[in-house]
């Protein structure tokens, strides 16, 4: 493939893709998403392709990445229709093709609702699906992520080629503040703020960063978009680089994922192969490059500094705060730092307009929100839905309840560093602002149920001992109140609960807010603290009963 | 991993002391498992103390300083694995192989390990067996799949 040397170029080679491709084909997609491939969907994705390698005029085969309803793994989507097949054996090939052939269904592997036995065949009637707006995710099953033209097939890289021939940087930064786009990786921060400021930094040399880290317990969606359709995501920084004057980009992700590593790194190569990447981008002048990095297994390594650090060679210990990163980040360079989702917001709003995404969400909180939806649920998976939507929609109408007939105890947002409200909020609103004063900000929206058996106790000693293992250990605070906070924990949770235990926590809880030098630190009592709020009986309870047993 | 490869990798960072941990995760990634001598390699090369490598090496999780066995067996600990019933599977995992989180045995068949979120929690709780995931487990699930490994 040719560099392409223009716009032009570009969208005569995308129409030239889509001339290729007959939209009446079947196509038949097999999710190779993380759930889904411990499933061993690869087996059904081997007998697939076997079975329709001699049908190729007639039948298409495409592994992708996470369609989102992981509970129901391996999945199979076939298009034209988005029939939905679910928990698809290798043994179920030859009837799924057959029936695909002649423009059939095969009933038994469609949705089949546990309680009426109504069936739902296309997706958007399947009711995890129905009550979903997949702006992002959406994407995937139409895409292979090792093939950038299954992305140019979608609309990939238009707004890439908007923003480089319509707009100026100025005009992009502005489309993007005015968008009211809300960072995704716990904070909520505005974007269009913080890549102004790094703009405006006086340094000529800036970069602009991807956090892929995603250490959140029980958060998995930045990895099914990185995973299963890595060119958005590089889209949006290009798109950044280019608003904010950036000359390069770094991916910082996860070690431990060898298929997100393979389809980032093919990523790369072929959008610098295509010319989207390196020098002169399609001929604008604008010439932008990026590195990926990985970290070394530790939690802190996603808070903004010690991500920086660690991309610079150095062990990831946070900086103090009045540091800015984005004025001076990766080698004191003012240094823009977004999640993987913020990043993926990027070309809709190029494409679409402010107006169009402001159009979508809640008053303060705009545009959709990935949530990975596990836990005590029935339905697990990555769901995307428009900010300010009720937990009860998200916890019902989509994750279809408790699993096992039980009743739902608590929702927990936010893992290690968020926090846990009873069920009887459960219709507030999806919202940053809203959550936060709930005390259970949605940090990078990883939802958690729980049910009537959990032990809230339980709960919070573990995510004291998750903080407690992956605190770098550079300042005393986090380090000793964690510890100590950890210790009485188990203690109760052993039944040897003392009186004066709660007020000791509270006490922790205070000190090591105050004293410790970054978020992980100071937020390791949040899930203790929303616990206080809402579920204070069963821990006064526990330690009078000075017993291991719930009471 | 032959050594050449490793000392690709010490080549590419000679002299260059910033670069020691993007050269160990290389060579982690490689090797599966940071020899003593090659840490004195990656010392000499790149001009950094002894002390700081094995510091470095001993911190960080994903490095280890010890040979791998033929299997490496993973289990998840994140929070959904764990409210699905992780520490059951742990149990069972350590019953079975005779070793405990971080351990290899004597015939370097097992390495067991345990781990945060892997990113598949809707199948939890989850067995990793040389990247293989297997999800849903129980612990009788889990024997089973152990003794189907040589
Ligand atoms: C201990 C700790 C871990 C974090 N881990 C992540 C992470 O894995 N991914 C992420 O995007 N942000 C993480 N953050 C938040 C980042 O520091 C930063 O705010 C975020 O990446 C900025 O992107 P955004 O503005 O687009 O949300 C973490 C913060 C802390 C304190
Ligand atoms: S608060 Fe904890 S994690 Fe953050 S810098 Fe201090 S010791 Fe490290
Ligand atoms: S991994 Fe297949 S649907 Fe999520
Ligand atoms: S908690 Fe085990 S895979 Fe997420």
């Amino acid at each position: 493939m040719p560099r392409l040397q223009s716009a032009a170029e570009l969208e005569k080679y995308r129409a030239q893709i889509l001339a290729g491709r007959n939209p009446a084909k079947p196509c038949i997609a097999v999710c190779a998403g993380a759930a889904c491939d411990g499933m061993d969907s690869a087996a059904v994705a081997a007998a697939f392709v076997a079975a329709g390698a001699p049908l190729g005029d007639k039948i298409e085969v495409r592994t992708t990445g996470c369609h989102g309803y992981c509970e129901k793994g391996p999945n199979v989507v076939v298009t034209p229709g988005d029939i939905c097949y679910f928990e698809v054996q290798p043994a179920d090939v030859p009837e799924i093709i057959a029936a695909t052939l002649k423009g059939e269904v095969v009933e038994r592997l469609v949705y089949h609702d546990p309680n009426t036995g109504a069936k739902a065949v296309h997706m958007n009637e399947v009711p995890f699906y129905k009550h979903q707006t997949r702006l992002l995710i959406g994407d995937n099953p139409k895409i292979d992520p090792m093939r950038i033209d299954d992305y140019l097939a979608v609309g990939g890289y238009a707004a890439l080629v908007k923003a480089l021939s319509e707009m100026t940087p100025d005009q992009v930064l502005d489309e993007v503040k005015k968008a009211n786009l809300r960072g995704r990786g716990g904070g909520g921060f505005p974007a269009g703020s913080k890549w102004e400021t790094t703009k405006n930094a006086p340094e000529k040399i800036k970069y602009v960063i991807v956090n892929g880290h995603e250490g959140e317990s029980a958060a998995f969606m930045d990895r099914a978009m990185l995973t299963g359709n890595p060119h958005k995501i590089l889209e949006g920084l290009i798109i950044g680089a280019y608003a904010i004057g950036a000359q390069k980009g770094f991916m910082y992700t996860r070690h431990d994922m060898p298929l997100l590593e393979k389809h980032v790194r093919n990523a790369l190569a072929q959008a610098k192969e295509y010319g989207l990447l390196g020098e002169n981008i399609l001929g604008s002048g604008f010439s932008f490059d990026v590195e990926l990095h990985f970290d070394v297994g530790i939690f802190v390594s996603g808070e903004s500094s010690a991500l920086m650090r660690s991309i610079e060679g150095n062990p990831p210990e946070p900086r103090p705060k009045y540091i800015r990163t984005s004025v001076s980040g990766i080698w004191d360079k003012p240094s823009n730092l977004n999640n993987v989702e913020t990043w993926a917001n990027v070309p809709q709003i190029i494409s679409k307009g402010a107006e169009w995404f402001t159009s979508i969400g809640s008053e303060k909180s705009k545009g959709t929100k990935l949530i990975s939806l596990s836990g005590n649920v029935v339905n697990s998976g990555v769901v995307e839905v428009p900010m300010g939507t009720p937990l009860r929609t998200l916890v019902f109408d989509i994750g279809g309840g408790v699993r096992d007939g039980k009743t739902l105890k608590a929702i927990h947002f936010g893992g290690a560093m968020g926090g846990s409200i009873p069920a009887d909020l459960i219709d507030a609103p999806l919202d940053f602002d809203g959550m936060s004063k709930l005390g259970a900000p949605i940090g990078a929206g990883g939802l958690l149920l729980m049910d009537e058996d959990t032990d809230m106790v339980e709960v919070a000693r573990y995510l004291m001992d998750f903080l407690t293992k992956e605190s770098c250990g550079k300042c005393v605070p986090c380090r000793e109140g964690m510890k100590q906070m950890l210790q009485i924990l188990t203690r109760i949770t052993e039944g040897k609960g003392q009186q004066g235990d709660l007020e000791r926590l509270e006490d922790l809880i205070q000190v090591t807010g105050v004293a410790s030098l970054c978020a992980l630190g100071k937020t390791s009592g949040d899930p203790l603290k929303s616990m206080f709020r809402y579920f204070k009986p069963e821990y006064e309870a526990r330690i009078a009963a000075g017993s291991g047993e719930p009471k | 991993m032959c050594e050449k490869d490793i000392d690709g990798i010490i080549e590419k960072y000679r002299g260059q002391p910033s670069s020691l941990i993007h050269a160990l995760v290389e060579i982690q990634h490689a090797n599966h498992w940071l020899p003593r001598e090659v840490m004195h390699r990656v010392a000499e090369a790149l001009e950094v103390p002894f002390a700081q490598v094995m510091q470095i090496a001993s911190f960080y999780k994903t490095f280890s300083l010890t040979p791998k066995g033929r299997h490496e067996v993973h289990v998840c600990t994140g929070m959904t694995c764990h409210l699905r019933g992780a520490a059951k599977l742990l149990a069972k995992v350590e019953e079975v192989t005779g070793l405990k989180a971080g351990e290899t045995d004597a015939e370097s068949k097992f390495t067991v390990e345990t781990g945060a979120c892997l990113g598949s929690c809707s199948i939890g709780p989850e067995l990793i067996v040389d990247g293989k995931h297997y999800g849903r487990m129980t612990p009788e699930k889990a024997e089973a799949v152990l003794n189907s490994y040589e």
